[in-house]
């Protein structure tokens, strides 16, 4: 395939790791932001490859693993509300909320219908004229631009039965309050590619300024990632805090205007809690007044129980970068991806999972 | 997160600006994928997809260059930087 | 292209759909049974058990059961997906099927042409396999409570060498054979899913493969275990004979062959080809020194890794990149993802 079989060649990845040990005179530890960026470190093995000393931290950037129980047991109790029909990501479906996940919730009757695309909810509800179709609009900055375009064709179509469960997060306020907590012991970070292709990464110069740590905006494949941690080391080794950009095939500093105007027209940002670490101000997305009929929140009453996680659960922590999976207590015991205690384990590129999976749990 | 593949336009399948859309081929696979927010691209680039849409056209000359700078770096690997 | 049937069965009587009657025990079933089944599967008639006679020594025997949704995708079917799953089975023991036995559960409001397409469809795999079905049964449940067809298959073969292939053969030395390129079938359904809209060539993998099977047998290779590839695709078939045999494994990832478009497929989906279902692929454990041969006699085979030490049931996969990780067993299904 092409612009993705040139970024796993072995011999360039070889190469990137040799000269990142060649480069390096001193620990350091980075932290890649993206849940499919720790997936593919781990898939591939990148870690493995890299010089003792520099540390990957995985951080917050899945999306499914950082959405709020509050939204999940809503979304659970809109799938089992009669006459409405709870449309999907695949990844959301075994997550745990405070009681059940969507799948065992289906298949206790609750409508529970999973989608590729924003656009299939709005085709559904075209379909279904006699049910209420709820989208459950997760996902961070890439996500948004589908999911406020499926709102527009819905409303262009002249649908009264679709609506959205919006979760979405935002990035640069969670690195803010990542690099800003006094217990961060991260020195540099790989910013999301295709984060940065919607937004672009102008948001991250005065971050990097502001906490003295280089951002590389980096893509998903070995070869990408190799390149952004050889850049990002560079940068320590030189004592710059800039920004720059590895990902240049698939991103410009200004992102794609037209999916930003697009978003700022129909979204605005609120406070958002992140699951595991609390509220990080403005960092959520919710439909603006003018778009009020088609957000679920104000369309279906909801008098949920307080959500709770379960205590053991660090995710917390991982999410931040703090601890690592396997620190955890319950890690592969009392939590695992058949029984998760949190999202970290169910979700494909949750740090806890990808560990569990790729068998970190041997080491 | 995120998970965007990139995909060659086989055809736009009209549409105005916002409910364009096109026939995108991964590899062999077509699936299609809206093109509302890269309105300049054409049959035969590349565009990156995420969840049914396209969310920018691959600069080939950046991927060009990406990969021409990688080359280099592998001649020299090892060695002291020119 | 459906071959030409020498009892060429009269329609039922305007029966468009399965109705409870079917199950009934009455008419409506001896003319289900009549026309629909034995025309097309030439059972033996008349009695509730065939009888076969079988060389003596001993026998291998297998069941299975059928669920797919849709019933048919591209390159296969719920029928012929049931005669090369059981076929597999007694193949993968080292045996030549002889005969298969098939029960359908019926939901009522089936329709008939359904039906119809699907029995050819066993019929014609059958016989392509070369194998009878010579006995079965066939039971309605009302509407919503089986979707659409539910098939169970049992086999019997006849063991084509004394000595068994099973795990506990399997020894540091080994070789993995991989019989050919992996994911077809998981893909080619996923495409036929509604919702999905993927345009693709990709035609399931469903096949018998006990002639290849067999010709590693019979072509003297030292073969200690196979396993055919079904859900939960290649890793777990490799983690499973590892455990089983309490061996470690290690796997090139860059020997395991995969189209190009099954993989655009699994990449567009989030997917990865090695947990992907296929139903016409096996792995062989073969002795040490014996790979290339074992391969050579399949088309589109390759070694893809060998058993390196005793002690403990881990599968090791190298990457592409030349890392290795550890392969485990997924805990449900892979679902598309967009994260």
């Amino acid at each position: 395939m092409r612009h993705l079989d040139e970024y796993r060649d072995a011999a360039r990845a070889r190469a990137l790791a040799a000269e990142i040990a060649r480069v390096m005179t001193r620990p350091w530890r980075i932290m890649e932001i993206c849940g499919g960026q720790t997936h593919a470190i781990l898939r591939f093995g990148i870690d493995q490859l890299l010089p003792p000393g520099l540390e990957l931290v995985h951080g917050p950037g899945c999306p499914v693993c950082v959405t709020p129980l509050e939204r999940i047991d809503r979304a659970i109790a809109l799938a089992e509300t009669p006459g409405a029909v709870l449309a999907s990501f695949g990844d959301m479906l075994r997550v745990p909320g405070s009681g059940t996940d969507l799948l065992s919730a289906r298949a206790r009757g609750a409508r529970v219908a999973m989608v590729y695309s924003p656009l299939d909810a709005v085709r559904l509800a075209e379909k279904e004229q006699d049910s209420q179709i709820v989208f459950f609009a997760v996902g961070f900055e890439t996500t948004v631009p589908g999911v406020a375009l499926a709102v527009r064709e819905a409303q262009r179509r002249g649908l009264n039965n679709f609506s959205i469960l919006s979760a979405h997060v935002l990035v640069p306020p969670a690195l803010r309050a990542i690099l800003g907590s006094p217990q961060n012991r991260i020195q540099g970070v790989l910013a999301a590619g295709h984060v940065c292709t919607v937004e672009g990464y102008a948001d991250y110069e005065p971050i990097a300024r502001q906490f003295g740590a280089p951002v590389v905006v980096t893509g998903f494949e070995p070869v990408d990632l190799l390149q952004g941690i050889l850049l990002c080391v560079r940068q320590l080794e030189e004592g710059r805090a800039e920004v720059e950009n590895q990902y240049s095939r698939a991103v410009r500093r200004e992102g794609n205007p037209a999916a930003k105007t697009m978003v700022r027209e129909m979204f605005e940002p609120v406070d958002r809690p992140w699951r595991g670490i609390g509220v990080i101000p403005l960092s959520g997305l919710a439909l603006r007044p003018a778009w009020r009929e088609f957000d679920a929140e104000a369309r279906f009453p909801y008098s949920g129980r307080e959500a709770r996680e379960p205590a053991e659960c660090i995710s917390g922590l991982v999410l931040q970068g703090a601890k690592k999976p396997p620190e955890c207590p319950a890690f592969g015991t009392r939590c695992t991806p058949e029984r998760p205690l949190g999202a970290p384990m169910v979700s494909s590129e949750g740090a806890c999972a990808a560990y569990y999976r790729y068998g970190r749990h041997h080491v | 997160m995120c998970l965007a593949v990139p995909g060659e336009i086989i055809e736009i399948t009209g549409g105005d600006p916002l409910t364009r859309m096109a026939r995108v081929s991964f590899g062999g696979v077509i699936r299609e994928a809206s093109l509302a927010y890269v309105p300049e691209a054409k049959p035969g680039d590349f565009v990156l997809v995420h969840a049914g849409f396209a969310l920018q056209t691959i600069d080939e000359e950046e991927a060009r260059r990406t990969l021409e700078l990688l080359e280099q770096m592998g001649g020299a690997a090892g060695e002291a930087p020119e | 292209m459906s071959e030409f049937a020498l009892s060429c069965p009269a329609p039922l009587e305007e029966r468009e759909r399965v109705l409870m009657a079917h199950g009934g025990g009455g008419r409506l079933m001896r003319e289900l049974i009549e026309r629909m089944f034995a025309a097309r599967l030439e059972p033996q008639h008349e009695t509730d058990s065939a009888v076969l006679a079988l060389p003596g020594g001993r026998l291998a025997f297998t069941t299975d059961s059928f669920v797919v949704r849709p019933l048919f995708f591209p390159g296969g079917d719920i029928g012929s997906l049931a005669v090369h799953g059981t076929v597999n089975d007694l193949a993968m023991a080292g045996a030549a099927p002889v005969a298969l036995s098939a029960a359908f559960i019926l939901e009522e409001g089936l329709e008939m042409e359904t039906l119809r397409r699907v029995v050819d469809s066993m019929a014609q795999a059958a016989r392509r396999a070369g194998v009878r079905i010579v006995t079965g049964d066939t039971k309605v449940v009302e509407r919503g409570s089986a979707d659409q067809m539910f098939i169970t298959t049992a086999g019997v073969g006849a063991l084509i060498q004394d000595e068994e292939l099973a795990p506990w053969r399997v020894t540091p030395g080994d070789e993995v054979v991989l019989s050919g390129d992996i994911g077809r079938h998981g893909m080619a359904v996923m495409s036929a899913r509604e919702g999905l809209a993927l345009e693709s060539e990709i035609l399931s993998d469903s096949a018998p493969v006990h002639g290849e099977a067999l010709s590693l047998l019979r072509g003297g290779i030292g073969v200690h275990c196979m396993r055919d590839l079904t859900r939960g695709g290649l890793a777990s078939a490799v983690i499973e004979i590892a455990r089983a045999a309490g061996v470690r494994v290690t796997l090139e990832e860059d020997r395991i062959p995969v189209r190009e478009d099954v993989r655009a497929a699994c990449e567009l989906l989030g997917f990865d080809p090695l947990y992907v279902a296929n139903e016409g692929r096996f792995i062989a454990f073969v002795a040490a020194g014996e790979g290339e041969r074992a391969a050579a006699l399949l088309p589109g085979a390759a070694v893809i890794g060998k058993v390196t030490e005793a002690g403990g049931g881990a599968v090791t996969l190298r990457s592409v990149i030349g890392a290795a990780r550890l392969l485990d067993l997924l805990s449900g299904e892979q679902l598309p993802r967009i994260c």
